[in-house]
């Protein structure tokens, strides 16, 4: 795999992250416990659109074969997508949907403050504009998870449940891909060698304020980065692609 | 979006021998175009008017969220994805403001949901309507929103200072969703032979609902007396109905759609379109609960508030041992 290849291929997988993600919480639009929620959830999806934008756009760039950030995102098929499972997961209760974003929250802020210092002036840029984004997203995430966890008991019984049952899709995050190894001597990508280790005491910190236990299982689903991906992944797709497969050449 | 004046029970005029010495200063405030705030003195028949059409509007912002929302995972590129995304926001952030604005007269946002989920609410007739197309999405910005704005932009001069401060804001808003809606409409009507049958269906379907959108004939508005004395409501349907057909009509032409009234034709002596009225026994069955997604639309509103209990309650207890911590602590330092 050659140094350019190895870079569209993690630039994608930033903005699959980014894509996939924003599709699942744009599907709650009107249907939040609260309008305030209604808002922030709408919020949050509308700022991964525009970091989906800049990381495919920038991917494509780097591909060089004249795609764009649209032709990613509609023309591809589920092997082709590089996002991790977890932001695949559906929605499930509110709790489950805020939990899956607190645990994807707390990687990107630390991947972007990484990527904030590479070499590679796009990147850093974007990751330096997204930052800013992130930074709120884990704020109010880490929030609710908080008030949630140490709410009712039923509150907090469904945050343990949608804990249990995301934390396996977590492991995939820090698995060392050696594909980017040349990326990471160009000083492009950061080293991410601490990256687990940050994590956990973020998140271990959060769900000490909720009350909420880790589970002690470490068995961890993988697939996502190399475009082995769940059942859930073509439905979202069908639905995503519909108009631009349905109407080849059609301009929106 | 918008609220139709509907259910109201107006009476109709007091004269001024009928009025209280109260009653009369208030009418001399507002005939001298002075805002009315909230801790002023005010009919109850007055605030019981503002809470029915502020909640009624902040109703139909948010049930109008589904019938947009329906498109926001489908649409057809990223742009176009983020554009509705940001303005189904919008449509809930109007919602919230007009809330607060009712919140004002005595009312809590809490029972004004109460009373919608139940029924003794309305919103809006145009959101039992469906979205089959991508092109309604572009229809329901233009015609839409476009008579939104026509009832709206009046509005910013109503009566009441909190709901026509709101109405500044949310009018600024709503020129901007008209404008996007016109565009998807004007790519579609440029587009292939699909993009084409798509938009004039979508133009088809709505252009009746959109005029109902104005509220009844004004011969048949029993309504309106009193709201226009005190100035709640500015225009007479009619009236904000011809103006909406007056500059929607050149529109129509200018994206070579075929509009579904045959009689739409311009009238040189009136200097104004003359139409066919839509259907109003169509209108009263969809505001009975009779329309294509009445159940769906008001289910789901009902079925958010049901499914999020929990999450208020959760958030609340929070908040609660939150506070009782906090004194605790104060306490425990107090000792020390």
């Amino acid at each position: 795999m050659t140094q350019r290849e190895a870079l569209f291929e993690f630039l994608q997988h930033l903005g699959d992250n980014t894509l996939i993600l924003s599709h699942r919480v744009s599907e709650w639009c009107g249907h939040a416990p609260v309008i305030e929620e209604d808002i922030a959830l709408a919020n949050t999806a509308l700022d991964l659109i525009g970091q989906a934008q800049m990381w495919l756009g920038l991917a494509a760039e780097i591909e060089g074969a004249g795609r764009d950030a649209d032709a990613l995102t509609y023309h591809r098929d589920s092997w082709d997508f590089r996002n991790l499972l977890l932001v695949e997961r559906p929605n499930g209760d509110f709790g489950k949907t805020l939990m899956r974003q607190f645990l994807f929250d707390a990687w990107q802020a630390l991947m972007l403050e990484k990527l904030a210092r590479s070499e590679h002036k796009q990147i850093a840029a974007i990751a330096g504009k997204a930052i800013k984004e992130v930074a709120y997203h884990l704020e109010r995430s880490g929030d609710t998870v908080i008030g949630l966890g140490d709410g009712t008991e039923e509150s907090h019984a469904r945050m343990q449940a949608a804990l249990d049952d995301l934390w396996p899709y977590c492991g995939e995050m820090f698995n060392l891909d050696e594909r980017y190894n040349a990326l990471i001597l160009a000083n492009i990508l950061p080293r991410m060698d601490d990256l687990r280790a940050r994590w956990l005491s973020k998140v271990t910190d959060i769900f000490d304020d909720a009350t909420l236990v880790i589970p002690t299982d470490n068995f961890a689903h993988s697939g996502g980065k190399s475009g082995r991906h769940t059942e859930h992944l073509g439905h979202l797709l069908c639905e995503m692609q519909v108009l631009q497969r349905s109407y080849p050449g059609a301009k929106w | 979006m918008y609220a139709q004046v509907l259910d109201q029970n107006d009476s109709g005029v007091k004269s001024r021998e009928d009025m209280s010495e109260q009653e009369q200063i208030f009418q001399a405030r507002i005939d001298a175009g002075e805002k009315i705030e909230p801790k002023d003195w005010m009919p109850d028949a007055y605030r019981a008017m503002l809470i029915r059409q502020i909640g009624q509007h902040a109703h139909s912002e948010i049930v109008g969220q589904l019938p947009e929302g329906n498109w926001i995972t489908r649409a057809p590129t990223l742009e176009r994805k983020a554009i509705l995304l940001a303005k189904v926001q919008d449509e809930a952030g109007h919602g919230l403001y007009l809330y607060a604005a009712a919140e004002t007269l005595g009312v809590s946002r809490d029972q004004l949901t109460e009373m919608l989920h139940q029924g003794r609410m309305k919103y809006s007739s145009i959101f039992n309507y469906p979205t089959l197309t991508w092109a309604d999405i572009g229809a329901v910005g233009w015609l839409v929103d476009g008579a939104a704005i026509m009832n709206q932009v009046p509005l910013q001069r109503t009566s009441y200072g909190p709901y026509a401060r709101a109405m500044v804001r949310i009018c600024k808003e709503e020129s901007f969703h008209q404008r996007q809606g016109f565009a998807i409409m004007m790519k579609m009507a440029n587009g292939n032979d699909a993009q084409r049958r798509m938009a004039q269906d979508a133009l088809d379907r709505m252009w009746f609902p959109s005029l109902m959108m104005f509220g009844p004939p004004d011969k048949d508005s029993t309504h309106s007396t009193r709201s226009m004395a005190w100035r709640i409501k500015i225009n007479g349907n009619d009236e904000l109905r011809q103006k909406f057909v007056d500059q929607t009509a050149p529109q129509i032409e200018f994206l070579s759609l075929t509009c579904p009234d045959n009689n739409l034709k311009w009238n040189e002596e009136k200097q104004g379109y003359d139409y066919t009225d839509p259907d109003w026994k169509e209108f009263f069955a969809v505001l009975k609960g009779n329309g294509p997604c009445n159940k769906e639309r008001l289910g789901a509103r009902v079925k958010a508030w049901e499914d999020g209990a929990w999450v208020r309650d959760g958030l609340m207890a929070h908040a609660r041992k939150n506070a009782a911590r906090t004194v605790a602590k104060g306490e425990n330092e107090n000792v020390q």
